[in-house]
């Protein structure tokens, strides 16, 4: 790490020196905005640039004088102070041209905000739901949704195994979309405020309790484009990426019909009765993915933030309450309502799951039926 | 007769001594120094929890502390910084400096003048606590969003008992400030003729009134949100979560003008005497601070362009906020052409002013490059807003709070502080600040969002320069320390101008001055 280190420092050095001019360079050590792989990208990015040498024209100009008087007019050359002041006609005039510096800003920026807010003649929609911490997204269209959560290996987080180049930028189940059809996104959230941001797509949008936003993109090459959770989210706001995995239209509809195969099957699964040991399995997998972050893996939870389920009052209490509780959600805290994110079999399992493990041995089974019926 | 002796011996007594001074004081310097000792202590706090988040990210992974500490340290570094060390600062400044600028024995309200310190250093109490409860410190970040805010554990109503203090205190010491300009200013001064710094900061404590009881409402709100089953803020229960942030904002864009037109006041009182030439432009000077002053009531919803505005919303509030560079830009040109043709020596406040300019003008440029909405949405919520405000707060705000201190201490002291070490502070502060802040507008560029504990490794090798710029800021400013206290007990003695003829009442007097600044009202022509 460190022997590769030291040549790409001195890269970061020149790199940093020049910063604006150095467009090549920046793939590596990502010093300025991706031009984007969607309209709006592209336009956000050529604005970047436009409004970025405005200021470093007006900079050289400013700093320029500045510097030319700190270094002409010091007293230690034997300058003398002239005693000139107060002038209107300066006065106005330094008014008047960054007045219309800022107009000829202001036209570009109308024009490409006009753009982005345009979300009609959509060929797809996507309903996207921020949680603590995972994404889910809803294909209107196509009837099929699914949750996405980060797949990087707690080991590399906890620098255990060396990492891998997408650290952190990986997840289990990749939003899909077809090139060249403009993609509408429809944002909202479950519990807290997040924001849905690929950097290369060209914008974020809050994702808000309550409301829906719109956002759109039309992606041109085939391709996989990262980003992330952009509004603090609570303990892992960090660790919610967004993977979009652009595919070919024939590519994208053969995906959606494996998700539809995939969706029959996971309901047949919800019909039959399971063995204990079978829920057990599922639901330590079930609970890896949805409960760990605040639960914590043995269990133990995190005192006066999130509640032990390690011999807590309601793993070990009555199963019902414990049913409500996963389905419903308790009310002013971060426990989610989990009825509507996971299916029946899901659900029985890792209730089944915390009600066996940690030494809690109630020996209770809970059934997909049991849900069903409690829904 | 027999009262004016009465007078003078009443203002023999001097200060009372041992504690009881500090605590009981009513005298506009003692109080100014608290205030200026309070705020450093604070500086520090919030310092070493800057220090602790750039040592999580001086590599990816998770090293020192979990995710969910690092939230807090967030959170309470922006609240310190920004409540305790910032504020208090400029009050520290103008405590010790308007009754001396403006040939006033002391401030008009003296016991509130009392209390309004004195309250801070119980809120400080009350919110640093929070680190040793039960679900830990605030950590859903100082702008303190609902939802998400309403998850803290038992610090949320320390932390909003603690902002009331905050801004009752604010209030209070906003008040003082208007009164004792208003009415306590030497004959003869008249409106125009106020130094710089006394009319920013006259301008200042009008933002403070209009403002803090809106963020007190706002806290007041979430409060019974959390505990009395309201629904403002909850959309389950047809509230908006969004009102909030239009209700934060609405305080909170003009109390980013309240943490920096102070400090273009102590610029502006600075450049000139080391330029030796009269700021170029005075009145326009104050026109443009108004100006700022008024268009930051107008401007908040540029920190939430992604929440969903409509679209008019979103042109009105780029439009209003590029507006802003005007009067701004006025400033600039103004500091620029007071030096042009000068006779500029560079004494540490110099130093620090210049670089004052510099800095916070790059700081502008990021903040005119924020206001256009279409790239905001690229740059909202990303290390390059954190590159951008740092550049506005700490080479702004915080470096002319050092310019002033350089500038006045001499004064307030009657010492000089050591030529040599502050010039190696300023310069040791503005090369490292630029290796912490100036690598993370190319994080946030590249993608990095604000506020998270680790990173992908594209991320890698800018946040360790940022890093290592950060511990050598941090470590910097030990050396102010000890120049601010060497200083304060002993050194060469400090003339009376202190500078070469540098304008202003308070040269006037004595260094150090009498306890009770003009017990006799100077003649201003």
């Amino acid at each position: 790490m460190s022997a590769s280190m030291k040549p790409r420092g001195c890269q970061a050095l020149a790199g940093a020196g020049l910063m604006t001019v150095a467009g090549s360079a920046t793939a590596e050590w990502g010093l300025n905005l991706p031009v984007g792989v969607s309209p709006i990208a592209n336009e956000a990015y050529s604005l970047h640039m436009l409004i970025l040498w405005i200021c470093v024209a007006i900079g050289v100009v400013v700093f320029g004088a500045m510097f030319y008087s700190i270094i002409k007019h010091r007293k230690s050359k034997g300058a003398v102070a002239a005693q000139f002041h107060e002038s209107t006609t300066i006065e106005i005039l330094w008014t008047i041209i960054p007045f219309l510096i800022l107009v000829g800003m202001a036209f570009p920026a109308t024009k490409a905000l006009i753009a982005m807010e345009d979300t009609s003649n959509s060929d797809v929609s996507i309903k996207v739901t921020g949680y603590q911490w995972k994404w889910q997204y809803e294909y209107l269209d196509e009837e099929i949704g699914f949750f996405s959560t980060l797949s990087t290996p707690k080991d590399e987080i906890f620098n255990k195994v060396a990492k891998n180049e997408d650290y952190l930028l990986q997840v289990d189940n990749p939003v899909v979309v077809p090139v060249g059809k403009k993609v509408r996104l429809l944002i909202t959230a479950n519990d807290v405020i997040h924001a849905w941001w690929v950097p290369e797509l060209g914008m974020k949008k809050d994702a808000i309790p309550g409301f829906v936003n719109e956002m759109w993109f039309r992606i041109d090459e085939p391709g996989t484009y990262r980003g992330q959770c952009a509004e603090l989210c609570g303990k892992d706001h960090g660790f919610m990426p967004i993977v979009v995995v652009a595919k070919e239209q024939a590519e994208y509809d053969q995906w959606v019909a494996e998700q539809k195969q995939g969706q029959a099957t996971a309901a047949a699964e919800s019909e039959r009765e399971w063995t204990r040991d079978e829920l057990v399995a599922r639901g330590e997998e079930v609970y890896k993915s949805n409960c760990v972050a605040c639960h914590m893996a043995g269990g133990e939870g995190v005192p006066g933030a999130f509640p032990a389920l390690k011999g807590g009052a309601i793993t070990t209490g009555p199963v019902e309450g414990h049913i409500d509780i996963v389905l419903n959600g308790s009310a002013g805290t971060a426990m989610a309502a989990f009825g509507a994110q996971l299916n029946d079999a899901d659900l029985a399992a890792v209730i089944t799951y915390e009600r066996n493990a940690w030494g809690n041995d109630t020996g209770d089974v809970v059934q997909p039926a049991d849900i069903k019926a409690a829904r | 007769m027999t009262t004016a002796t009465a007078h003078e011996a009443h203002d023999d007594h001097g200060p009372a001594r041992g504690l009881s001074r500090w605590l009981f004081t009513t005298n506009h310097k003692d109080i100014g120094t608290l205030y200026l000792l309070f705020a450093l202590l604070m500086f520090f706090v919030g310092g070493s929890m800057a220090m602790a988040i750039r040592a999580e990210l001086f590599e990816p992974g998770l090293q020192f502390v979990n995710p969910m500490f690092f939230n807090s340290l967030t959170t309470m570094h922006a609240l310190v910084m920004i409540f305790g060390a910032v504020m208090p600062a400029f009050v520290g400044l103008a405590n010790w400096l308007i009754p001396m600028m403006i040939g006033a024995p002391d401030m008009a309200l003296p016991r509130m003048n009392n209390w309004s310190f004195w309250i801070l250093p119980f809120a400080f109490t009350l919110l640093l606590s929070t680190f040793f409860m039960e679900g830990g410190a605030p950590a859903g970040g100082w702008t303190i969003y609902p939802p998400l805010v309403l998850q803290t554990g038992d610090a949320f109503p320390f932390l909003i008992f603690a902002i009331h203090l905050m801004g009752i205190s604010s209030i209070m010491g906003a008040i003082n400030v208007v009164v004792t300009i208003l009415n306590m200013r030497a004959p003869g001064m008249t409106m125009m003729k106020m130094p710089l710094f006394v009319w920013t900061w006259l301008i200042t404590a009008y933002l403070l009134i209009a403002v803090m009881p809106v963020l007190a409402g706002a806290v007041t709100m979430l409060l019974t949100d959390k505990f009395f089953g309201t629904s403002f803020f909850t959309a389950a229960g047809g509230g908006d979560p969004v009102m909030f942030q239009h209700i934060f904002w609405f305080f909170g864009h003009p109390e980013v003008y309240i943490m920096i037109l102070p400090a273009f006041g102590i610029v502006s009182q600075i450049i000139p005497t080391f330029a030796r030439k009269p700021l170029f432009g005075y009145s326009s000077m104050v026109y443009a601070t108004a100006s700022i002053a008024f268009l930051s009531f107008i401007v908040w919803a540029h920190h939430m362009f992604t929440v969903g505005m409509p679209l008019a919303g979103e042109l009105f509030f780029m439009y209003a906020t590029m507006l802003i560079a005007v009067p701004t830009g006025v400033k600039v040109f103004n500091w620029v052409s007071t030096m042009w043709r000068g006779s500029m020596t560079f004494e540490t406040p110099m130093l620090f002013a210049l670089g004052f300019v510099v800095m916070f003008t790059i700081g502008g440029f990021s903040g005119l490059m924020l206001a256009i909405a279409p790239v905001d949405f690229q740059y909202h919520d990303t290390y390059f807003v954190v590159a951008h405000f740092h550049y506005v707060l700490v080479t702004g705000a915080v470096f002319a709070i050092m310019a002033g201190a350089y500038y006045w201490l001499p004064k307030w002291t009657g010492n000089m502080y050591n030529e040599t070490l502050g010039k190696w502070h300023f310069w040791l502060s503005t090369i490292s600040v630029n290796v912490l802040f100036f690598p993370q507008h190319f994080l946030g560029l590249a993608g990095m969002p604000r506020r998270i504990p680790d990173y992908s490794i594209q991320f890698a090798e800018f946040n360790m320069i940022s890093s290592l710029g950060g511990f050598a800021f941090g470590l910097s400013q030990l050396l102010f320390v000890y120049i601010v206290f060497s200083t304060i007990r002993g050194g060469a003695r400090a003339t009376d101008e202190v500078w070469d003829n540098p304008e202003g009442l308070e040269w006037t007097l004595s260094s150090p001055p009498p306890y009770h600044s003009f017990t006799t009202a100077p003649e201003v022509k």
